[in-house]
């Protein structure tokens, strides 16, 4: 029998986290002598207030939800991929060799081939781990931490010294050619008759990244391959006396998983700076392991705790926009969030169900 | 639908109420955070020492992602900041984009020089004449014929830093040994002082017996580790000679505070154009105070002094690592 209602499990209990992380960040910005109802106003005003904070949340969500979803997948085999930031930066390259050596007449094919070539990077990036984990048996998380920095190397050796211009000294590629712009919100919107932000980088990728989503939900319950990659995370015995090989499972799981974090790149890469810089997935990659913490490692789950996290990082920027407080304290207050939501998950979880029984109890 | 126009309405009131806004400076701090004890830092202590002598203030904001580059831009310009001050060379490109936009702000950049627009006021700084001469004191001053560089991460900037101290090396002493290392390819190694003296601990062992920083505030750990093993130090940006009194031999002085208060005392009447802040112009050199004068000799002196002349007067000619994206003396 479960122990609380279902709706108890996936609302009740983010929620709770949340107004507790809140409540939380409130005394740390009333500590450090700023008004802290002021402050979640500029943040909701900064996030929400606009089409031009929409704009912002939506493009930092995308990246959320690709990292998110790239988690939730390896989670779903058992494994921790703690690598989605390296193989978004393969994501990112991958990106830029399609846009910049090959000349695209239309944006709509180059999204898709710019799709197919971050994910081919990505799952690239992520089999090697996989490959040591399924037949060596190298944890997953020491390799894929390390693979991160390996990433960062490989891209700025790239960068430095064969993709940059020569004429500039900042380490990045070339500007991609304007055909493969994608269209931001504001240009798919207009036709409608919808005025959006011109200056909001949330593009075509959004869609994308819901468009993910959506497989993701298909691929892992509605599909036999996602069946045997469930039945492998639970238990791999199991899994195993039921014919499933772990190998194949292993590889296939994390490639899934190595491709969703390479496809960030079509957001942040394509999407936004249109060239290929150092610092392109700026963390976005550990933030997917609290967005798929939080949203359950569910699709849906994943699709509305990336919006949360857009929503604190377009918050956040505002706050360092027009007050005092400094970045470092925004990031406290974007880690209390994680915080509660991911790590501390059974502090609200376990007196929630001791609630919910004497309520039976009672009721019986 | 109904959504739709009060999420309009919101942006159009934003954009009156921005408009309104008296002009003042705004200042956009890197990636690497305003107390980086480096090239951030005294961008602000710039900033500062104009609010302090003209009693204005200035906005200011520390970047957390690249997205927030031109958003940053875009939102100061429209708040009405003139100037908005940037620093380093990831501007380069949303200026680009940005600055079209809003013909009637000035911009500032620093480290970029590269760029065609009529309303950006780009600074670049002759790092590689500044290390030249440090270079030259770093032979002078080693007993070993040794002498060591650790930079931050591994970007062309730094590589024009480490060029022109191995040539200020090699002018004083062509068998001189260079040992060079970049403490990473991320940007973390902007502020890791516990690999920065790692480094400088593996150069000791190689034979260095004075090492050059141009790492941020990794620098801070090579400047410490080098006054704990008993070398001599160089340090960067600042004068940090005053970190460890008597083991710092000298620093290669960037002055990225006098072009910010350049910029923000000049106001929205500031030149546009490219600047080059050379030794002519006092933009680099070598610091000289009461901490490093028992370490720099007269004939030291004497030399680095005639050098920074006849580099000024286009005798010596210091390659720099960005004519063609490599260094004559020095293999990265």
């Amino acid at each position: 029998m479960e122990k609380m209602p279902k709706w108890a499990d996936v609302v009740l209990i983010p929620l709770i986290s949340l107004v507790l992380a809140a409540g939380l960040s409130a005394l740390v910005i009333l500590a450090i002598g700023e008004d802290p109802i002021a402050a979640v106003k500029l943040m909701v005003d900064g996030a929400l207030g606009s089409s031009y904070g929409w704009g912002y949340t939506l493009y930092y969500a995308t990246n959320f939800m690709f990292t998110g979803l790239a988690v939730a997948v390896a989670a779903h085999a058992g494994l921790f991929n703690i690598g989605g930031e390296g193989q978004a930066m393969l994501g990112g390259l991958g990106v830029a060799m399609i846009c910049l050596f090959i000349p695209w007449p239309h944006w709509t094919l180059a999204l898709l081939f710019a799709t197919l070539g971050a994910g081919l990077f990505g799952a690239a990036w992520a089999a090697i781990p996989a490959y040591l984990q399924a037949k060596r048996g190298s944890h997953i998380v020491i390799t894929t931490i390390m693979f991160n920095f390996i990433a960062a190397a490989v891209l700025n050796y790239v960068l430095v010294n064969v993709l940059k211009p020569a004429n500039s000294m900042d380490p990045a590629s070339a500007r991609f050619s304007d055909t493969v712009h994608l269209p931001s919100l504001h240009e798919l919107l207009a036709p409608l008759g919808i005025a959006f932000s011109k200056s909001a980088p949330a593009n075509v990728s959004l869609l994308v990244a819901v468009a993910a989503c959506f497989g993701v939900w298909l691929r892992i319950w509605r599909s036999a391959l996602g069946f045997e990659i469930r039945a492998f995370g639970k238990s791999e015995p199991g899994a195993r006396y039921a014919g499933i090989s772990p190998v194949k499972i292993t590889m296939i799981a994390m490639m899934i998983s190595g491709a969703l974090a390479g496809m960030m790149a079509i957001n942040n890469v394509m999407g936004e700076v249109e060239r290929l810089v150092l610092n392109a997935t700026e963390g976005a990659g550990f933030i997917g392991i609290a967005v798929a913490l939080m949203g359950r490692n569910h699709p849906f789950g994943v699709f509305v705790a990336a919006i949360l996290f857009g929503f604190l990082y377009q918050g956040g920027a505002e706050l360092a926009l027009w007050t005092k407080i400094p970045r470092e304290l925004i990031v406290v207050i974007q880690a209390l969030v994680i915080l509660f939501t991911g790590a501390l998950d059974n502090m609200v979880r376990i007196p929630l169900e001791k609630i919910f029984l004497a309520l039976r109890k009672e009721a019986n | 639908m109904t959504l739709m126009k009060s999420l309009m309405g919101a942006t159009a009131t934003l954009a009156l109420s921005a408009g309104a806004a008296l002009a003042e400076p705004a200042l956009i701090f890197d990636l690497g955070g305003k107390f980086d004890k480096s090239f951030n830092e005294a961008a602000f202590g710039g900033a500062q020492r104009w609010a302090e002598e003209s009693g204005g203030t200035f906005r200011e904001i520390e970047l957390q992602s690249e997205a927030q580059r031109e958003q940053a831009l875009r939102r100061f310009a429209e708040a009405g900041s003139n100037p908005i001050v940037t620093m380093g060379f990831g501007m380069a490109d949303p200026l680009s984009s940005v600055a079209p936009d809003y013909p009637d702000t000035k911009f500032v950049v620093i480290d970029v020089t590269w760029l065609d627009q009529p309303n950006i006021r780009q600074v670049g700084f002759a790092e590689h004449e500044g290390s030249y001469l440090v270079g030259m004191m770093a032979a002078m001053a080693s007993k070993t014929n040794t002498v060591g560089f650790v930079g931050g991460m591994d970007v062309p900037l730094i590589r024009h830093f480490g060029c022109g101290y191995a040539q200020g090396v090699k002018a004083v002493n062509p068998d001189a040994t260079v040992i060079a290392n970049m403490t990473g390819t991320t940007p973390a190694a902007w502020n890791d002082p516990v690999k920065g003296s790692e480094l400088t601990k593996a150069q000791i062992s190689q034979g260095a017996d004075v090492v050059y920083a141009a790492a941020g505030g990794t620098g801070v750990g090579v400047l410490q580790t080098a006054a704990d093993e008993g070398i001599l130090s160089i340090g960067v940006d600042s004068n940090q000679n005053h970190l460890h009194p008597g083991k710092v031999l000298t620093s290669m002085m960037k002055r990225v505070d006098v072009a910010v208060y350049e910029a923000m005392t000049a106001g929205e009447s500031i030149e546009a154009g490219v600047f080059s802040m050379g030794l002519a112009e006092e933009g680099v050199g070598y610091a000289l105070d009461e901490n490093n004068a028992a370490l720099v000799s007269d004939e030291m002196k004497a030399a680095v002094d005639k050098a920074r002349q006849q580099i000024i007067d286009g005798e010596i000619e210091v390659v720099s690592y960005y004519a063609d994206n490599s260094c004559p003396v020095l293999k990265f």
